[in-house]
């Protein structure tokens, strides 16, 4: 995976940079619109992360050069607006996802997983992980080739999880993830638990070679067993 | 009421006066005028009586004044040196009229003869002055009512198409809208006023336009400025709390710090919002079907809903279809469900009741009515939970205030019940 960041706030560059690198990315930065250009016009990105408020312009003028110079990098754009004006602005200019800060890692690397997977595989991927195959498109999973029902959230909530592979995911994250933004954070979000117990024995079942750990009632983590 | 009518108002009264002055110096002018005439009619005759009756003494003997205009007297010396030529207006019988009427009366002397003095009364008949008066005021009254209605239909003419351009310019600027529709057309007008009027609102609407433009910046700025740091805080605490050589005691507190920055940033966002809402800057609308949209809101707490074990009942009627924006639709209605939901005890009820024109949103709670004037205020809580903003219903109120519609909350044997009136 490679990947540009273009981001003029330097602590925000470096968190963004270190969590990319754990998930064995290779990453290049750029904190104003010039070295962007520069960089975006001469190399291919899988995914380039996309500050719009820069010193030196907007984001969005990237966005219309890429697309001028007709290249198909994938493109998230990182936004403390969250402002959905900008958000049209952008997709409509050719991005692929709009992210609002601040955001959850885990939000980080499932977006760019999925831009990259798209990108990558023209969507029909098939992804192996442990005895489990998905395949994303149809969002279907098989364990040793036997097919297992999952319901909605169950798929949400195991993509997002083998997309942190290794990573701890927290609670909040996971629910926002998959409730979707204004879900109510009260009572602790144990009512995650109940789906997070269903899929855990559906992994059981049959033998699938991963495990989904409970780490300190803070948040999950899928490992490979 | 209307310029129009003030103005007729104010022109009736004044003309009343006006014209009610005038007759009466007229009145006074015109009695003096008659009298005058009248008395020297009566003097001419006084001279002729005199003339004839030098040479008719038969005339000194009319006492009576019957068929005649006059009476004669005979009276003493000292009577007659002692009189004056006087001439009052008296009453007296007439035949044709059957009735006493006015009559002007001279009174004077003359000698006859040596030392033989007579008294002479001479009278001319007198217009009727009640008669007068009457013709007067009709007359007048008539003349207060062309002029009434010359005045009005004027003022209607003349005045409607002097202030056509103004009338235009109002329907003009009451579709102006900041942020949406910013452009109106100066009045088309010579007039020295609307000119004036012109360069005032330009000016005003200006300044206005300006400062909106300027809030909006600065909510946008605000934003990003919080946004960003929180944004920063929340990331490297993320990264630390994944560092396996913690304890989990630590990885525990990190959390809390997390959990905390993350009510930060919500915290933010709803004020974002509500500025957002109260600056008028949702302004594309559609028609929201409020039905579907509920059911879908539902469908979205239905896992929390689940473990809380609570009842819901969704009844609606006819559909209900909003014109208003989309986004703040989806927010008023998830707000209100989320609190029913968050406020609920474990195997409580939620009821959902819908009209053609309502939604009303019932939940088991605590057995104690809320109090209902701070209820929509900001930061207004009344429960401890941490993890509330204590925005939401402000929120919700301030949507029900910019789209029209009323929000009303009740509460009745542990039920807390909000209505929202879409019409």
């Amino acid at each position: 995976m490679k990947i540009l960041v273009v981001e003029d706030e330097p602590e925000m560059l470096e968190s963004i940079e270190r969590v990319l690198k754990q998930e064995n990315a290779v990453v290049e930065t750029a904190m104003n619109l010039n070295d962007a250009l520069d960089k975006a016009l001469i190399y291919e990105y899988d995914c380039i992360l996309l500050d719009i408020n820069l010193p030196d312009g907007s984001g969005l003028e990237l966005l219309q050069e890429l697309k001028n110079q007709n290249k198909s990098d994938g493109v998230l754009i990182l936004s403390a607006r969250n402002s959905l004006d900008d958000k049209l602005e952008g997709l409509n200019l050719g991005a692929d996802d709009y992210l609002t800060k601040p955001f959850h890692f885990s939000e980080l690397i499932a977006r760019v997983r999925s831009i990259v997977r798209r990108k990558k595989f023209d969507g029909n991927s098939l992804l192996e992980i442990g005895n489990i195959r998905v395949d994303v498109t149809n969002q279907s999973i098989t364990i040793k080739n036997e097919a297992v029902t999952l319901n909605r959230k169950e798929f949400a909530i195991l993509m997002y999880l083998i997309s942190n592979k290794g990573r701890l995911v927290s609670k909040t994250a996971l629910a926002e993830h998959v409730w979707g933004d204004n879900i109510d954070e009260s009572d602790n979000f144990e009512f995650i638990y109940s789906q997070i117990k269903n899929l855990r024995k559906k992994m059981n079942d049959l033998d699938s070679g991963i495990e989904i750990q409970s780490i300190y009632g803070v948040g999950y983590k899928l490992v490979e067993s | 009421m209307k310029l129009i009518q003030r103005t007729i108002v104010f022109m009736s009264i004044a003309l009343l006066v006006a014209l009610s002055v005038w007759a009466f110096i007229f009145y006074v002018n015109m009695i003096d005028e008659v009298h005058d005439s009248i008395d020297d009619g009566l003097d001419n005759s006084k001279l002729l009586i005199i003339h004839e009756a030098s040479m008719d003494s038969t005339v000194l003997h009319k006492s009576n004044f019957d068929e005649g205009n006059y009476a004669i007297r005979r009276i003493s010396e000292k009577q007659a040196l002692g009189h004056y030529d006087q001439y009052k207006d008296t009453l007296m019988y007439m035949e044709n009229e059957d009735d006493l009427e006015p009559v002007r009366l001279l009174t004077t002397v003359f000698e006859a003869k040596e030392n033989e003095f007579y008294q002479l009364k001479v009278i001319s008949s007198m217009v009727e002055e009640d008669d007068l008066i009457e013709d007067l005021f009709y007359s007048l009254l008539w003349l207060y009512l062309i002029l009434i209605v010359t005045i009005l239909v004027i003022n209607t003419l003349v005045l409607r198409s002097m202030w056509k351009p103004f009338f235009n310019y109002l329907n003009r600027l009451s579709r102006f809208k900041l942020g949406k529709n910013e452009q109106v057309q100066p009045i088309q007008s010579k007039t020295a006023e609307f000119q004036l009027l012109n360069k005032v609102v330009a000016e005003v609407l200006e300044s206005n336009i300006r400062s909106f433009h300027n809030q909006k910046q600065l909510i946008e700025n605000a934003s990003h400025e919080l946004q960003t740091p929180l944004a920063i805080a929340l990331n490297k605490l993320q990264l630390l709390a994944e560092n396996e050589t913690l304890s989990e005691e630590v990885v525990k507190e990190v959390f809390q710090i997390i959990e905390t920055l993350e009510r930060l940033t919500r915290l933010n966002k709803s004020l974002l919002l509500l500025s957002k809402i109260e600056n008028k800057q949702f302004l594309h609308e559609e028609q929201v079907d409020v039905n579907a949209l509920v059911r879908e809101i539902l469908e979205d707490f239905q896992d929390q809903i689940a473990f809380k074990a609570l009842e819901v009942t969704f009844v609606s009627g006819k559909e209900l279809v909003v014109t208003m924006n989309a986004e703040l639709a989806r927010i008023l209605i998830t707000n209100l469900v989320k609190n029913a939901v968050r406020h609920n005890f474990k195997k409580g009820k939620i009821e959902v009741l819908m009209t053609d024109s309502t939604l009303q949103i019932s939940n088991s709670g605590s057995e104690k009515a809320l109090n209902a004037t701070h209820l929509f205020q900001r930061f207004h809580k009344e429960s401890n939970d941490q993890s509330s903003t204590g925005l939401g219903l402000a929120i919700v109120k301030s949507i029900a205030d910019l789209s029209g519609f009323q929000i009303t909350y009740q509460y009745a044997l542990g039920i807390h019940q909000f209505t929202v009136r879409f019409k």
